[in-house]
């Protein structure tokens, strides 16, 4: 079902776990899927220089945090941003089955949130 | 990387036996059964001898099995055949009872015949998932025509009281089915104690072919085809018969062997007392002898069961999960809500089942892998490692 890019994002995720006093938290819960999602950030002059992801999910949910970590450090908030699904599942190699994509649009849905928390600061 | 199989509860490893004796069914009697010639007597033959021994495994007479192509047909002939042609004959019964824990299939037919008019009580079951016994009786109204249980059941393992319902089912002159797919070969199963009018097996859990199962009709049941056509199985289930998948179920009933049950009980409670040592961690449906001898099944907290089933199928071993993130439909396990869960026990959920194939070293391997998957899981979650 999942391809091998997937499955080793899943098996071994680099950006896993937390920031001790992040510039920004953001947490998002996805009710349908049962997934929850939580991202911490450490921003220098508007540019993200660390971050970490805590998931509660499935083989995708967890990949789709770790890819969106990947494609996001050293990146503006402004870029960061920008960030699509297509990208997140482009960096996952491509493939997402049909009934995951759900999963995957997760992580952005907590990086904007963790950069809103922070704009309001 | 040694490849372990404990999934059995989804499907079991076809027998070589089974697979021998089907082969000359494709390549040498190939016939129609319903062809007067050599071979279509011989196919014949082949299906009246399984029949026998379908029949004679339940204590019952051959002419009282019908062969379907599994358990979902013989499911739906059960519920659909009995509600119409009880209908029929009297426009009163319009009443069927079944459990908030049945299979799909079963749920699906009667929520489907809802729609055709007919009233359905879905049943409550305790925390290990067993129906109240009082609740039954006091649902059966002279308007119920059917009352369908599942025997055991295929997520968690509880094993119904079949000869108390069947006793209250017979005190009030209602059919009683039961959906056997799990039990069959694995559980006591005695068709004349429990009152059965209705039995539904299939072949492809007790390691035999996909595609081929059974429906006992106790004779004298009043039930109508619900396929058409040139008359096959007695008038209940028209199509021509898949002989080499009749034959291989028959095989692999006669190769049951009941010392296995004794065995697949030893392991199953030495990875449940294994798995239950993983803190945080509990076992869905009851315990001993009123489970099914091949399942376990449990809920981890703050994690999610498909990246649990997902890591072991990493490392070699299938199993199967109930989180709502594995299904088609987004929706947590019916079964696992019906016995009360929160809806993150649901999602945590691991269903592991075994099979006369199961090793020892199979279940120290799987305590061993798990309890390493889940760790590492829980330290990724956000709900607290
Ligand atoms: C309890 C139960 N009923 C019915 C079925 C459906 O049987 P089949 O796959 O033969 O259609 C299954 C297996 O999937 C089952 O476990
Ligand atoms: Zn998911």
């Amino acid at each position: 079902m999942y391809s091998k890019k997937i499955i080793d994002m899943f098996k071994n995720p680099k950006f896993a776990g937390e920031i001790k006093n992040p510039d920004a938290i953001g947490e998002v819960g996805n009710v349908k899927c049962g997934d929850i999602m939580k991202i911490y950030l450490k921003i220098d002059s508007g540019i993200i220089k660390d971050i970490k992801f805590k998931t509660y999910g499935c083989m995708a949910a967890i990949a789709a945090s770790e890819a969106m970590c990947k494609l996001v450090k050293e990146k503006t908030l402004e870029e960061a941003s920008k960030i699509t699904s297509k990208d997140i599942v482009k960096e996952l190699g491509g493939e997402m089955p049909l009934v995951k994509v759900h999963c995957s649009v997760l992580g952005m849905e907590a990086l904007q949130k963790a950069i809103e928390n922070y704009n309001k600061k | 990387m040694g490849k372990i199989y404990l999934d059995n509860g989804a499907s079991t490893k076809t027998d070589n036996k089974v697979v021998q004796a089907m082969i000359p069914y494709f390549k040498e009697m190939y016939g129609n059964a319903s062809s007067i010639h050599k071979l279509g007597k011989d196919a014949k033959l082949a299906i009246e001898k399984s029949r026998k021994t379908i029949a004679k495994s339940l204590n019952v007479i051959p002419e009282e099995i019908v062969f379907t192509s599994g358990g979902t047909e013989s499911n739906n002939l059960a519920l659909k055949g009995t509600a119409f042609a009880a209908a029929s004959m009297n426009k009163e019964k319009n009443h069927i009872i079944t459990t908030k824990i049945e299979h799909d299939c079963v749920l699906e037919s009667a929520k489907w015949l809802e729609t055709q008019g007919f009233k359905v009580t879905y049943l409550d079951v305790d925390k290990e998932g067993f129906v109240l016994l009082e609740k039954l009786k006091s649902a059966i109204t002279p308007k119920t025509l059917l009352v369908s249980i599942i025997h055991g059941n295929n997520e968690i393992g509880t094993i119904q009281d079949l000869e108390s319902i069947g006793k209250a089912c017979k005190k009030n002159n209602v059919l009683f089915h039961t959906d056997a797919c799990q039990s069959f070969t694995k559980a006591n199963l005695d068709v004349k104690k429990f009152n059965l009018d209705l039995v539904t097996l299939n072949a492809h859990k007790i390691h035999g072919p996909k595609g081929v199962g059974a429906l006992y009709v106790k004779k004298g049941t009043i039930i109508m085809p619900w396929q058409h056509g040139g008359g096959h199985e007695f008038g209940l289930r028209s199509g021509t018969e898949n002989v080499p998948g009749i034959v291989g179920f028959a095989k692999a009933v006669k190769i049951v062997d009941s010392n296995n049950i004794k065995e697949m009980e030893r392991l199953r409670d030495k990875l449940i007392e294994g798995v239950l040592k993983i803190p945080e961690s509990r076992l869905n449906g009851p315990i001993g002898k009123k489970r099914l001898c091949n399942n376990a099944n449990f809920s981890f907290k703050k994690i999610e069961g498909e990246s649990i089933t997902g890591y072991l199928d990493i490392m070699g071993i299938a199993s199967s999960t109930a989180s709502a993130c594995s299904s088609m439909s987004l929706e947590p396990s019916h079964v696992l809500m019906a016995i009360g869960l929160s809806r993150e026990e649901a999602h945590g959920s691991l269903r592991i089942t075994l099979s006369r194939y199961t090793k020892e070293e199979d279940i120290d391997k799987l305590i061993k892998k798990l309890s390493k998957v889940v760790n590492k899981l829980r330290r990724i979650s956000p709900l607290g490692g």
